[in-house]
């Protein structure tokens, strides 16, 4: 009686920096986008407290529109190209570029403080107009992305005065040797993360020496094959503090002065969870870096083609505490056991082919799986190349793991069977997403009927992104995984037979996805207009690198490449030649 | 390579053949599937029954653009375990006391030291002898040296091979005393 009807009790009582202060809790990015749909005042308090973006595809929404939208941004995560550009499908100059978005943003006086991109084209004039506009930018992390050389680089060192974080991830630069390094000013001392592992010319040495002596904060330093092993040393002197580090190139004599004081100065290096690098090795200096083994929760050998399997094994024995885990296949199976009977914390393993252009010699089957599904229960992160796969090894992973959320699979012949039976792998990956009922991630290969996707829309509700290649047999393959998969955001697809009907079945489906990848399917020309006339929301490209101009072209012919995402802000403006905007 | 032709007998004709084909196959089948199975729409899915079962042969390395599912990066970065001359090759001069002529060898050919001192055996025809750290080659009146990146003249064998590849500028067989004395060194 007191209080009334509940109804009455008013939220918007509250004084806006109390509203502030609670949503300021509230981190995630889908739960603070919910936030801002419950009313107008939310909506404006959430809008103006927001300091962090994420963006899956740039195309989605315009800077401009971005800026008005989150005046207040300081922290933005930007993803350009398509995934399959990862495998050469997507030509040069696609788009994914940086440039538009930091001239908005410096020209709207955003206090950007942190960017991450992935598959973006990244200019050094973008770089350099990053560098002198925002004043308290502190991190950079750049992720397979490319168009930019050290020049870029050596604007973001000598400018951004409280650089914290400069991570290049595998992009591609082009090295103007390592004056870069040297344009850190003397004042620069607080950088906690340098990892330049991906730079392929020389370093100045002496400036990444007393870069990293005036860096007391430096946590995680990733270093580039250039840096020889005497200068390893000399940099684990300086940096004890280390959490992450990955050596350049890791080759000495065992026996000389160099090496005795390397395995003095890790031995001092208490923090290190996380060991990557060995670019070039040589296998008698590993024992140095035992010690820290015991501690690792993360070791990325992926790059170490120098390393045989007896080495990897003796290394791994020691890895008891390991919870990621990423190597060469050249482990082999037997390798894989011991992983198996040694991380018993594993969580991710990520086994990559040591000779991706050779598709007939991995080394690893399906008995190495298997046995790490036997030995590591809590395994949720999959990622295997491997020469072959069974429906009963696949069968065995999903009783012994039902914890996956990423299971990605690699068959290095596209469309082999079980070796075993000569039988499809449906039964296989039906097993994996019928038991693993957390599944986010999932990558299919080996032979594949429009069985497996059955199972997949079926059973895989929490689907969020799948990538498929040579399978299938019909339309009603990809109608099981559009109907099923409530949650589906990303689907890939590459030569498969799927086509118009397909396509065209729920055209309102793609509007609660971010994309969808098709080449070389059944699709046709028409079908795409037909898609890209019904849905306003939707930009509906096509790639076409043949010589044939839009209007010479059937609508019944079948289209290369087509991809297409959900937009707010329609047509883009900066599509090369031969990107189709239907 | 180099001693293969120059001392066989037989004309090694399958050598010099002119075939279609990727290096190092000897599939006939190769020259039907040379286009990357992508772009051919007609039969870029071989159906289950017909192909699946004809696994006789190996697959062709048919390269179907895309495949495996690598990033270009990865690619582009990791060393294959055979690695091909063309890609960072490391010729350096060997030379052999009394020889009238120098040759020349790719380090990178080689797996290890056994490897490669076969090959200088065979391209010179003597015998090195059997290697200790003690006491460097013994039973022969040979040592193998090289010179390394401070200029200083080194026994072959003593720090690990990629170590050895890196540093190495050239190499000399060394004869007689000079080679018995630096034997006794270590």
């Amino acid at each position: 009686m007191f209080w009334g009807s509940r109804k009455t009790i008013d939220m918007n009582y509250f004084p806006d920096e109390v509203l502030e202060h609670v949503f300021d809790f509230i981190t995630s990015h889908k739960d603070r986008n919910s936030v801002s749909l419950v009313c107008k005042s939310w909506y404006k308090i959430e809008k103006y407290s927001r300091q962090r973006v994420f963006l899956g595809n740039c195309y989605s929404i315009s800077p401009e529109r971005l800026i008005a939208r989150f005046p207040g941004l300081k922290s933005l995560i930007l993803k350009g190209k398509p995934h399959f550009a990862d495998f050469n499908l997507v030509p040069d100059d696609w788009g994914g570029f940086l440039y538009p978005w930091i001239k908005a943003m410096a020209k709207s006086r955003i206090g950007l403080e942190e960017l991450r991109l992935k598959r973006m084209v990244v200019s050094d004039e973008s770089l350099e107009l990053l560098s002198e506009s925002f004043p308290n930018f502190k991190s950079l992390v750049l992720v397979s992305c490319e168009g930019f050389t050290t020049d870029g680089l050596a604007a973001i060192a000598a400018n951004c005065r409280f650089l914290r974080e400069l991570d290049l991830q595998e992009n591609e630069v082009e090295d103007h040797r390592g004056y870069w390094l040297s344009c850190f000013p003397g004042s620069c001392t607080s950088l906690v993360s340098l990892n330049f592992a991906c730079l392929k010319g020389e370093i100045n040495l002496a400036s990444l020496e007393r870069l990293v002596a005036r860096s007391p904060n430096l946590k995680s330093l990733r270093l580039n094959r250039a840096v020889p092993f005497d200068t390893l040393q000399r940099l684990l002197i300086r940096a004890p503090q280390l959490v992450d580090l990955g050596t350049g190139s890791y080759i000495h004599d065992p026996s000389s002065e160099a090496y005795n004081k390397l395995k003095a100065a890790i031995q001092n290096c208490n923090s290190i969870r996380s060991l990557s690098g060995f670019l070039e090795v040589a296998p008698c200096c590993m024992p140095a870096i035992y010690p820290i083994c015991e501690n690792l929760t993360f070791l990325n050998l992926s790059y170490a083609a120098g390393l045989q399997s007896n080495e990897l094994t003796r290394l791994i024995h020691h890895c008891r505490k390991l919870q990621r885990l990423w190597i060469l296949d050249c482990i082999g199976d037997k390798g894989l056991g011991v992983v198996a009977s040694t991380c018993k914390e594993l969580q991710e393993l990520r086994v990559f082919p040591s000779d991706p252009f050779d598709a007939g010699n991995a080394a690893v089957t399906e008995e190495g799986l298997v046995l790490v599904s036997e030995g590591c229960p809590k395994l949720n992160s999959l990622l295997y190349f491997c020469q072959q796969m069974t429906n009963a090894a696949l069968i065995t992973v999903a009783k012994n793991c039902t914890n996956f959320i990423r299971f990605r699979l690699c068959i290095l012949d596209p469309i082999k069977p079980d070796p075993v039976t000569n039988q499809p792998l449906d039964e296989g990956f039906g097993a994996i997403v019928r038991s693993c009922k957390g599944l986010k991630r999932l990558s299919l290969s080996g032979l594949l009927t429009d069985q497996v996707f059955y199972y997949i829309g079926m059973y895989a509700k929490k689907l969020e992104m799948l990538s498929i290649a040579f399978a299938g047999n019909s339309d009603k393959g990809m109608l099981y995984v559009l109907n099923g998969c409530k949650k589906l955001r990303k689907l890939e697809i590459r030569d498969c037979p799927f086509g118009d009907t397909a396509l065209l079945e729920d055209m309102g489906k793609y509007e609660t996805m971010r994309s969808l990848w098709m080449s070389t399917c059944e699709v046709t020309l028409g079908a795409c207009k037909v898609l890209a006339k019904k849905m306003p929301s939707l930009n509906v490209e096509i790639i076409n690198e043949s010589e044939q101009t839009e209007f010479n072209l059937d609508d019944r012919q079948k289209v290369d490449k087509m991809y297409l995402y959900r937009t707010l802000v329609g047509h883009r403006k900066d599509a090369p030649e031969f990107v189709w905007l239907l | 390579m180099e001693g293969s032709v120059a001392y066989d007998n037989d004309l090694n004709l399958k050598a010099t053949e002119l075939r279609l084909g990727l290096p190092g196959t000897h599939d006939e089948r190769q020259q039907q599937q040379q286009k990357p199975v992508s772009n051919v729409r007609n039969n870029k899915r071989p159906n289950g029954e017909s192909e699946a079962q004809n696994e006789t042969a190996p697959p062709p390395k048919a390269q179907i653009v895309g495949w495996p599912p690598v990033r270009s990066y990865r690619k582009n970065n990791s060393q294959p375990k055979k690695t091909e001359s063309e890609g960072g090759a490391i010729y350096i001069k060997v030379s052999m006391d009394g020889a009238p002529y120098l040759r020349k060898i790719d380090l990178k050919v080689y797996s290890g030291y056994p490897e490669l001192l076969q090959a200088i055996e065979n391209m010179f025809k003597f015998n090195i002898g059997e290697y200790s750290e003690r006491e460097g080659y013994k039973g022969s009146d040979y040592a193998p040296t090289y010179e390394d990146k401070d200029g200083d003249w080194m026994l072959v064998g003593d720090v690990p091979w990629e170590m050895f590849i890196t540093s190495c500028k050239r190499l000399r067989i060394m004869k007689g005393s000079e080679a018995r004395g630096l034997g006794c060194d270590t």
